[in-house]
């Protein structure tokens, strides 16, 4: 029979805590220890796991400097099975070696940081790459709508506090394989229970489609820079994703048809416009006051004067 | 033949994609928790991107395409024969709000050609910030171009709802101005950009008495130039850069390759300057910005004054002053550190604060994510010495992208 402790996915760092502590104060080693997600499979072989024995006596509780703490908290709401056990083996050197998490060649603490810049970036994308779609018309004065989203970590909590205080005049609902989270103008329910993807339109999203394709620049081309930012793997969930293999087919077209255009006449307006400032003008415009700040902005002599 | 609301923002949209300049960042935080409206602003968010490789992170649109002015680089000038439309101030509001519930953007980049008069043109994108601020109770972003010569009380009540306000001088230099852009003056510009300057800082200040004074566009001033269009070279751009961040402490200064456009005028270069050399003058920049870089130093070894297209700016620096190297990696001041090819301000931070407990040798930097085969050269540590770089002639060679291998299909 082994030691350990089988965790939620969606085990924070305040539920693995008091395990972590128990172990420790009962001197358990970090390989003494094993952690298990409820979600991974169980197999007939496993051996059951067993509560730590009771703390030694006059075991002094764990300590943790804030930024050790921080970096726990991060890393707790990745999605790695091997988490918790690296919680646990940071926790136990940090006592020996307090200045453990400030020291980022060390390859438990090289580990967790990155892991730490995953769930960062999960976090960030999702506020980025959320598309809510209108649903229902609106009751008593609000407005409601729906989004699907596909993290890759256990985030809902972390990424809630963003979305309830941006979108707060409007009911939302976010639904992901993760759980969901639903705001009502009060309160933000998070709920783990994994959802399916809900079938959505929104028309308004023709208007979003016809933006993306005219703010873009067919002369410049640069995929991987777009690629790098936007993988793929959440294309398939943003609406405006499904114009790009088109957009990048006509662009060479768009680009050499501006090339060829031979210089047409100037439109009518403009000849107007030039006959009345001939005609009304002064000949030399009248130079404003000079900037309060002499900040030099003409470093160079006049002839070829930087602006 | 009426234009649809979608053929004009398909229209207005095309025609301001010109201004580089998307950022959403720098006004600091708020949220709606207690305004119980609609919007936050943190960190600036990209919410999108486009095959040019750009972020779509506000809804950058003009008010109008129609333009009394004829600058030659611009797609709007009153010579061109492109199809002009504009939105009402109610039209651009509403679409704001509804691009941004559905989390597409942080929020609006208003810009416009000039109608009528400057002050009608500021005074009706005035107009849309004010009405998103007060009537909508919006929080989200806006950045509003300023118009050359508007009247100051309409620049003063710009900065009370946008976040940042720009104006962009262009071409890099007068010369340039006046050759492309007849009916602009770079006084004109300079004029505005103080005034900004001085209302920011104003902005910032507390009175005597303790009290905060009027906000003003806390993200602070952009501008943008562009790049290859005349013939100024990278020298006279980055010491126009120069002058703009310090004597007008501006935020950001973008800079953007001249693009082919749609009936361009005969007097523009028919072909665009490579991507590359914008990509190598946001580079100088950074160094600017974050690396303790001055301009100067960036452009002092390059002859014709235009930077290396095949070498970044800091490997190009570091290898013409090769006698300040190898460096210590345990013992290098902070400064010099950050003058090392290819190690960046996250990893100069982790070294200092993992020296101060340990021996760091070479190795240890491949869990900071930093290129051993790059920086190798530069550096010396527990169990490395490199030769004196000052010895190696092929140094140069040593870094240059190496041939594209040619693979069968
Ligand atoms: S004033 Fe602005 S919009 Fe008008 S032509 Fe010049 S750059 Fe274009």
């Amino acid at each position: 029979m082994a030691y350990g402790f089988v965790l939620d996915d969606y085990a924070s760092f305040s539920a693995w805590r008091p395990l972590a502590r128990q172990s420790f104060l009962a001197g358990c080693a970090p390989e003494e220890i094993e952690w298990r997600g409820t979600s991974e499979e169980t197999t007939l072989f496993d051996t059951p796991l067993a509560s730590p024995p009771p703390a030694r006596a006059g075991a002094q509780p764990p300590v943790l400097r804030s930024q050790c703490h921080a970096l726990l908290r991060s890393i707790l709401r990745h999605a790695d099975k091997t988490r918790f056990a690296l919680a646990y083996r940071i926790l136990w050197r940090a006592q020996t070696e307090p200045a453990l998490a400030s020291i980022a060649t060390d390859p438990d603490i090289a580990r967790a940081l990155r892991m730490h810049q995953q769930v960062r970036k999960d976090v960030h994308k999702m506020t980025a790459f959320v598309r809510f779609r209108e649903h229902g018309s609106a009751q008593a004065g609000r407005r409601s709508f729906y989004a699907w989203f596909e993290p890759d970590h256990y985030i809902l909590p972390s990424v809630a506090p963003f979305f309830a205080r941006r979108f707060v005049d409007m009911d939302w609902v976010i639904l992901t394989p993760k759980g969901s989270l639903a705001w009502n103008g009060d309160t933000c329910a998070f709920s783990p229970v994994p959802c399916a993807k809900p079938k959505l339109s929104d028309t308004i999203e023709q208007l979003w489609q016809t933006y993306y394709v005219s703010t873009f620049n067919p002369a410049r081309i640069k995929t991987k820079a777009m690629l790098s930012e936007m993988p793929r793997k959440y294309w398939k969930n943003l609406p405006e994703t499904t114009l790009i293999p088109r957009m990048l087919a006509e662009a060479d077209a768009r680009v050499t048809a501006m090339a060829a255009q031979a210089p047409r006449p100037a439109p009518a307006f403009h000849h107007k416009l030039q006959q009345r400032r001939s005609a009304t003008a002064p000949a030399v415009q009248e130079e404003p006051a000079p900037p309060q700040h002499s900040g030099k902005f003409i470093a160079s002599p006049p002839s070829d004067v930087s602006l | 033949m009426k234009q649809s609301l979608s053929d004009r923002l398909a229209l207005l949209s095309d025609a301001a994609k010109y201004d580089a300049s998307c950022s959403s960042s720098g006004a600091g935080k708020r949220d709606s928790a207690a305004t119980k409206g609609l919007g936050s602003v943190s960190n600036g968010i990209c919410h999108a991107y486009t095959p040019d490789g750009r972020c779509i992170s506000l809804l950058k649109i003009l008010l109008t395409n129609f333009c009394i002015y004829d600058c030659a680089y611009c797609i709007n000038r009153s010579s061109s024969n492109v199809p002009r439309a504009r939105f009402t101030p109610d039209e651009v509001i509403w679409l704001t709000l509804e691009f941004y519930r559905r989390n597409y953007i942080e929020g609006l980049f208003l810009s416009s050609g000039i109608i009528r008069s400057s002050d009608d043109t500021m005074s009706q994108m005035v107009h849309v910030a004010r009405e998103l601020r007060q009537t909508h109770n919006f929080r989200g972003y806006i950045h509003l171009k300023t118009i050359p010569n508007a009247s100051p009380a309409l620049l003063a009540e710009a900065g009370l709802y946008a976040d940042r306000l720009s104006i962009n001088v262009e071409m890099p230099t007068e010369q340039g101005l006046a050759a492309y852009a007849p009916q602009k003056h770079a006084s004109e510009i300079r004029h505005s950009m103080g005034e900004m300057r001085t209302h920011i800082e104003a902005g910032k200040d507390r009175t005597l008495t303790g009290r905060k004074p009027p906000r003003f566009a806390p993200g602070g001033q952009s501008t943008q130039m562009i790049v290859g269009a005349d013939a100024a070279t990278d020298r006279d751009i980055l010491s126009s850069s120069s002058s703009l961040y310090t004597g007008y402490r501006l935020r950001r200064v973008y800079y953007s390759a001249f693009s082919p456009i749609p009936d361009a005028s005969a007097i523009l270069p028919v072909k665009a300057p490579p991507l590359l050399r914008e990509h190598r003058l946001y580079q100088a920049d950074w160094l600017f910005r974050f690396y303790g870089f001055q301009f100067s130093e960036i452009t002092a070894a390059r002859p014709d004054g235009m930077l290396d297209l095949e070498l970044d700016p800091k490997l190009a620096w570091a290898l013409a002053n090769r006698a300040l190297f190898p460096l210590d990696l345990n013992r290098a001041p902070k400064e010099m550190l950050l003058r090392v090819p290819g190690l960046g301000v996250r990893s100069v931070q982790a070294i200092l604060s993992a020296r101060s407990h340990r021996q760091l040798r070479l190795e240890d930097l491949v869990r900071l994510n930093v290129s051993i085969r790059k920086v190798k050269p530069f550096l010396y540590a527990t169990g490395w010495t490199p030769g004196r770089l000052a010895e190696r002639q092929n140094l140069r060679e040593l870094f240059l992208p190496q041939p594209q291998q040619l693979s069968l299909f």
